[in-house]
């Protein structure tokens, strides 16, 4: 085979285009297939927001909902409890809760809107356990410096009544706060965020 | 101890791996140093796209099951599910249920293109042996895939093909009963069939297709001459002196090939994924319903031909086997092909008239029993199906007749080919 | 060379002719085949967003309380319509109340079956089913039958146990008398002719006739969307992935002349 009329820069400038133009096209057409792993419509709807009537909800007791298929708390918080969220916080890992664990309209140590409901996703930041309820204090048994908190069976990992983490136990970060809004004074929808707040 | 170093003298990371796996052996084998006859045309870019689809159908179909339920109770919305629910799965879908029929389109054509240039002639016999039933486990694959969405197509078409072997004599009921694990098409069958869908039938598809290439790498292609490029080879470097590279002359080209038939087969899939009612039927988009069947129960469009020949076989001796016989038969036949041919040419173009004549009729015939399969039966349909069948039994028990009597042309002894 | 050559092309030519011969065959007996009994051509546009709308609102206020559209959610419709979840909730979602849900019926299913004789059938791919112009002229052709139980009977359905709910804004429509008019004998042979409506209104409805026209047109468009939600989707990306496989032809095309150039 003679290579009479080959043009060595026009065979390389056509291979490289067709590779660039192929491989982009099998990127592409990945696209359905990875997309298609994403929530379904359906999961989506299953994860809807959901709606929490707390006009039963006694004042230290705590209220277990599901939403996305997980644990969702809602303790309402007695005024001494309240209170106690400062004493802990020389225990703490993240006391002002800065590390993004809580939607942007929830802020300082009560980590709540209102300051009395708590609102928190009730799986542990380490390893996915849900926690225990510890309100009884002191408990030396848990920690020195126990004001009531949740306690996590599965590492031993100890949270305050504002489920925030404390320093030297397993679970990196605070418990998290899914985002919510008060439809009415007795009524929280969780998984919706304030009317205004985007 | 020290390895024997690879022929190919390759080194680094390459090296290193074909000192102990044969990759460059391979690549070469298979692809830059498998030679393949120049001469090439149109016909011949059906193989590599026969494997692009089967490619997409294993793809679409690993990813359908990721979301499908194989349950009597939950099939048919868990399509609709695909369908409405998953992001991309209406696509996902479409490019599956259009890719069967393009699988089809395209191993038709590769199949025609074997007979038409004979490349099921010595020593290629085993390769269109392996093709034939690439083809067979095709249709069993297809059909119950077809039976997978539990549409009432879908069930009435499974309640129609598991009761063929309900003909069969004596054991026949009792075949149908076994086959379907309940009394009608159930759960169980529904089960039953997507496990060989998913998993059994497309194993052995698999295993046939790496056969049927490793087969026709030992041999050689034909090439639309029908001369063997084997026998003039370079003294030099021993390469076939009408043979090319297979990478990159033929990769290039496929790639064409690749581009034109994706622009045909995505417009389907995004403008016309029911494929005028023939891709996806209407009668699938009603659910599984034992109570009524649809009124015009056909089978999917690439079974036409072959249900047309059930059809036009009276029942006889009071059974109706005989269709299914019949039926069995025109599968079975082409298997045969490569005996049944004596003619001393292998392409169509040295052969003579009488072939050509028996070639264009087996096409009109074959293509008029495929439509005549899809329509409600009618006497012109009945006639036309039984003088399409005996045209088609005709083709091939009479080949080794009219191939030997037929006059040939002289063969030349290089392929014929002019550089574009 | 060049005998034998133009020999394999003309040999090429003949089977591809008879293979197009064979093919136009089946596409001639075909168009032949389908042949409809449906008297009004109707041809949906699911494109026409407002009309949509309209139907969406005609279906659930004159269809959902006894036809579901079990696999559709409100918030679909929502999406794909621009209905936002507030007005969703207040002008189409009659038994549920999340958005997220499927357009269920209210209508027991015992109850339906002893009442029409069958559970009325579930509408989500209904169009897919029997077709856009099927549905279209399914609710045109409503006529009184004295000898039916609910006093209706169906030009394209027969014997349909559905009663004519829209006899209120259609009015009620009599066959016209035998001979008057080709296709008055039930048949209605003359698809495609617009004339072809075998019907005279008895009693007038309160939407005029086209008025009535548009109202089943919306709501047949609606159903049409509501049986492939995901198609504006699907041919919006056709069209981008058919552009991107001309330009990689195109560029194929002449990365195989440029390496054929090798081959003499």
């Amino acid at each position: 085979m003679s290579n009479q009329g080959v043009d060595p820069g026009r065979r390389r400038f056509l291979t490289l285009a067709t590779t660039v133009v192929g491989g982009a096209g099998v990127v592409a057409a990945a696209v359905p297939f990875l997309a298609s792993w994403k929530p379904s419509e359906r999961a989506k709807a299953l994860g809807a927001p959901v709606e929490v009537d707390i006009s039963n909800l006694e004042l230290g007791q705590r209220l277990v909902v599901a939403w996305r298929g997980k644990p969702i708390w809602v303790l309402r918080r007695t005024p001494e409890m309240l209170e106690s969220l400062k004493k802990v916080d020389s225990s703490l890992l993240d006391p002002e809760s800065k590390a993004k664990q809580q939607p942007d309209y929830i802020k300082g140590e009560a980590r709540a809107i209102k300051p009395e409901v708590l609102v928190l996703i009730g799986s542990c930041t380490h390893l996915g356990c849900s926690p225990g309820f510890r309100p009884e204090h002191p408990a030396p048994d848990i920690d020195p410096n126990w004001q009531g908190g949740f306690y996590c069976p599965c590492h031993g990992s100890k949270f305050d009544l504002s489920g925030r983490v404390f320093k030297g136990v397993p679970a990196p970060l605070n418990l998290v706060v899914p985002p919510y809004r008060f439809e009415s004074d007795v009524k929280i929808v969780i998984g919706e965020d304030p009317k205004g707040v985007a | 101890m020290a390895i024997t170093p690879n022929p190919y003298k390759t080194t680094g990371f390459l090296g290193w791996i074909d000192d102990r796996f044969p990759l460059t052996k391979l690549w070469k084998d298979h692809l830059s140093e498998y030679y393949a006859p120049k001469n090439f045309n149109f016909w011949y870019f059906f193989g590599s796209l026969a494997l692009l689809v089967l490619v997409n159908q294993l793809l679409t179909g690993i990813w359908l099951v990721m979301h499908y339920k194989p349950d009597a109770t939950q099939a048919w919305d868990s399509v609709e599910y695909i369908m409405r629910d998953v992001p991309w799965g209406n696509v996902l879908r479409y490019l599956h249920s259009t890719g069967a029929s393009a699988f089809f389109i395209v191993v038709y054509l590769h199949m025609f293109r074997g007979i038409i240039y004979g490349s099921h002639r010595k020593p290629r016999e085993l390769i269109w042996i392996f093709g034939c039933l690439i083809f067979l486990m095709l249709m069993a694959e297809a059909f119950c895939g077809y039976v997978l969405p539990w549409g009432n197509m879908s069930y009435w078409g499974a309640q129609v093909i598991i009761n063929l072997f309900g003909t069969i004599p004596f054991v026949g009921p009792d075949l149908v009963v076994w086959i379907q694990g309940d009394y009608i098409p159930s759960d169980a069958t529904l089960n039953r069939l997507f496990s060989l869908h998913v998993i059994a039938l497309p194993f052995v598809l698999v295993g046939l297709v790496v056969a049927h290439l490793i087969a026709l790498h030992e041999v050689g292609s034909n090439n639309p001459d029908g001369v063997e490029i084997k026998k003039h080879k370079d003294p030099n470097t021993g390469i076939p002196l009408d043979g090319i590279g297979f990478h990159p002359y033929y990769t290039v080209k496929d790639l064409v090939g690749v581009g034109v038939f994706l622009i045909i087969f995505l417009g389907i899939v995004f403008f016309a994924p029911d494929g005028g009612g023939y891709f996806l039927e209407k009668p699938n988009f009603t659910p599984a319903n034992p109570l009524s069947t649809p009124e015009h129960i056909t089978p999917a469009w690439y079974f036409g031909s072959f249900y047309a020949m059930l059809r036009a076989t009276p029942s006889f001796a009071g059974t109706q086997i005989w269709g299914v016989i019949v039926m069995g038969a025109a599968v079975v036949i082409l298997f045969f092909l490569p005996w049944l041919d004596r003619s001393p040419v292998k392409s169509i173009r040295y052969k003579g008239p009488i072939f050509k004549i028996a070639l264009t009729l087996f096409t009109i015939f074959f293509v008029l029993l495929n439509y005549y399969g899809m329509q409600p039966p009618s006497p012109t349909g009945t006639l036309i199906s039984r003088i399409g069948t005996i045209v088609y039994f005709a083709f091939f028990l009479l080949m080794p007749y009219y191939s030997k009597i037929d006059k040939t042309k002289p063969v030349p002894e290089r392929v014929t080919y002019e550089a574009h | 060379m060049k005998p034998t050559n133009s020999v394999r092309k003309a040999m090429l030519k003949t089977s591809l002719k008879s293979l197009l011969a064979a093919a136009t065959l089946v596409v001639a007996g075909q168009a032949f085949a389908e042949g409809h009994a449906l008297p009004y051509p109707f041809k949906p546009d699911t494109g026409n967003e407002a009309s949509v709308q309209r139907g969406a609102r005609n279906f659930m206020n004159y269809c959902s309380g006894c036809h579901s559209m079990r696999n559709l959610r409100y918030s679909r419709v929502g999406q794909d319509l621009g209905i936002s979840d507030d007005l969703l909730k207040a002008n189409l979602m009659f038994t549920s109340e999340k958005v997220g849900d499927h357009i269920l019926s209210s209508m027991p299913a015992d109850a339906s079956k002893s009442w029409f004789g069958q559970q009325p059938p579930d509408l989500t791919v209904e169009a897919r089913y029997r077709g856009p112009d099927w549905v279209y002229n399914y609710l045109m052709t409503f006529y009184v039958d004295p000898s039916r139980p609910l006093g209706t009977n169906n030009l394209v359905l027969p014997g349909a146990s559905m009663p004519h709910v829209l006899w209120e804004l259609q009015g009620l429509q009599v066959k016209k008398a035998e001979g008057e008019h080709g296709a008055a004998d039930g048949e209605g042979e003359h698809g495609g002719h617009e004339a072809g409506a075998p019907f005279e209104l008895a009693s007038k409805g309160k939407l005029t006739p086209d008025e009535y026209k548009k109202f089943v047109a919306d709501t047949v468009n609606f159903m049409v969307y509501a049986a492939e939600p995901g198609r504006a989707h699907r041919v919006s990306v056709g069209y981008k992935v058919i552009l991107f496989l001309l330009l990689f032809t195109v560029l194929a095309y002449f990365l195989k002349r440029e390496y054929w150039k090798d081959v003499h």
